[in-house]
């Protein structure tokens, strides 16, 4: 049986790990590849960094990073932030990236979706989703990463789940806007209402704040993994206590 | 200890150099039949399609030169799927060195493919040299939409159905799974593969 995964989610902003709350008041949480082997030892499934200013900027991630975490983590990483071409995506997996997370870009232009699984397979290819509720359903929003380019690019969250699958996305990264950065659960409604429509791999992102919310999220949304940042950020939440809690209310962790 | 690992085009070959390094071994990233005829042990990685790797192995004149080999060889994941006699991705032939053919994992329609993420093994012949210090009980990571039979496995793994994990067929040994992603317990088999 696989076990769920457990991603603390890095923010990189200028080469440093950095936490905002509801995606703005950055705060600047430590040096990339420290944290990133603290959370390796504590055991953590997977990391995903985040460049947040790639996208909103128009530039595509920085590689002398991605290199330094490579040469020291014997884990799976994803890298977003800003990576709108096949070139670009190939200079970051080549830097040692596993998966590669296409958000804003894939908005702009799906087809990249469908150009990056051809040169590089599914598997390395995750779609990450910024989903907001509004009174007319889950809406898409794009370059989240800077409140003031925010956009709102015109899409329905779920037909957008079902056409970047199409297009060949190896991997959902939902991250559910309104409840992120505020610790009060992930969003349960709109992850099983997305799981539903979904073949491949589903991380919930946004709101965890307690391992009851990871029990939840995995008992009832089905989710194949669960992605934070504050909680372990902070220390609230340590990742071998929260495997074991979680392995004793019957989920399949990783010992 | 030299490493050849085989250059067969695909993206993220350098994290098995890294882990390589990280294990003490003298490790090196090449298409170059020479260094590779030369090496202590040999890598076969792979991330991507059956079909480009083997036009990639092709174009670079490495497919006999892979068959030839004596030395220990090691084929992650794709790497695994191209020893076999054909893959079913891209339906294509394959370097042949393992009978069989490589498929598409059959799963219900509850589970996810790929099949991608931390799964266990269960070794069949607990006497290979890859499993020493290893009893099953581990956790490696598995990214694959396509499997091998399990006539060759030495260790076996499921994801809706059993599949072959680890197989082997004399100096030829292969894993589904990516060692060099898969912490302690990945870095233990890849010290066996560099001291057995």
């Amino acid at each position: 049986m696989v076990a769920v995964r457990l991603i603390p989610c890095l923010d990189v902003r200028d080469g440093r790990v950095v936490k905002g709350v509801r995606f703005r008041n950055h705060r600047e949480m430590g040096d990339i590849v420290e944290l990133a082997s603290s959370y390796r030892d504590q055991g953590a499934d997977e990391l995903v960094f985040y460049d947040i200013t790639a996208s909103p900027q128009r530039r595509s991630v920085d590689v002398g990073w991605v290199e330094r975490v490579a040469e020291t983590i014997d884990i799976p990483f994803c890298v977003a932030g800003g990576i709108r071409d096949v070139a670009t995506a190939r200079t970051v997996l080549h830097a040692g990236a596993d998966k590669i997370s296409v958000n804003s870009p894939a908005l702009e232009r799906p087809a990249l979706i469908a150009e990056l699984a051809d040169a590089f397979g599914s598997q390395c290819v995750v779609a990450g989703i910024d989903s907001i509720r509004e009174a007319s359903g889950f809406r898409v929003r794009q370059y989240t990463g800077d409140p003031d380019n925010m956009v709102d690019p015109r899409r329905d969250t779920l037909s957008w789940v079902e056409e970047v699958q199409r297009l060949g996305a190896g991997e959902i990264v939902l991250n559910c806007m309104d409840a992120d950065g505020v610790r009060e659960g992930y969003d349960i409604d709109q992850l099983v209402l997305m799981r539903a429509h979904c073949r491949v791999p589903l991380i919930a992102s946004g709101g965890a704040g307690a391992p009851e919310h990871f029990l939840k999220v995995f008992e009832q949304a089905d989710v194949d993994g669960a992605l934070a940042a504050t909680v372990f950020h902070s220390g609230q939440i340590h990742i071998p206590d929260l495997k074991t809690w979680l392995a004793r209310h019957h989920i399949i962790v990783r010992s | 200890m030299t490493v050849a690992v085989i250059n067969s085009g695909g993206a993220n070959l350098g994290s098995v150099v890294h882990a390589l390094r990280r294990a003490g071994a003298e490790a090196m990233l090449t298409a170059d039949a020479d260094v590779i005829r030369s090496a202590d042990r040999v890598i076969l990685p792979g991330v991507g399609s059956a079909g480009a790797a083997m036009r990639a192995l092709d174009a670079a004149g490495l497919v006999d030169v892979i068959a030839r080999l004596e030395q220990p060889v090691l084929g992650i994941c794709l790497g695994l799927q191209l020893l076999f006699e054909h893959s079913s991705e891209g339906n294509v032939a394959c370097l042949g060195i393992l009978p069989g053919a490589v498929e598409r994992l059959a799963v219900p329609r509850q589970l996810r493919l790929p099949h991608m993420g931390w799964n266990q093994l269960d070794w069949t012949a607990p006497d290979d040299p890859l499993c020493t210090g290893l009893d099953g009980s581990e956790w490696f990571y598995f990214v694959h939409s396509y499997a091998a039979p399990l006539d060759q496995a030495v260790a076996v793994s499921t994801h809706g159905q059993a599949f072959a994990a680890v197989v082997r067929r004399g100096n030829f040994a292969a894993c589904q799974f990516h060692p060099e992603k898969s912490g302690p317990a990945g870095a233990r088999l890849l010290a066996n593969f560099l001291t057995g």
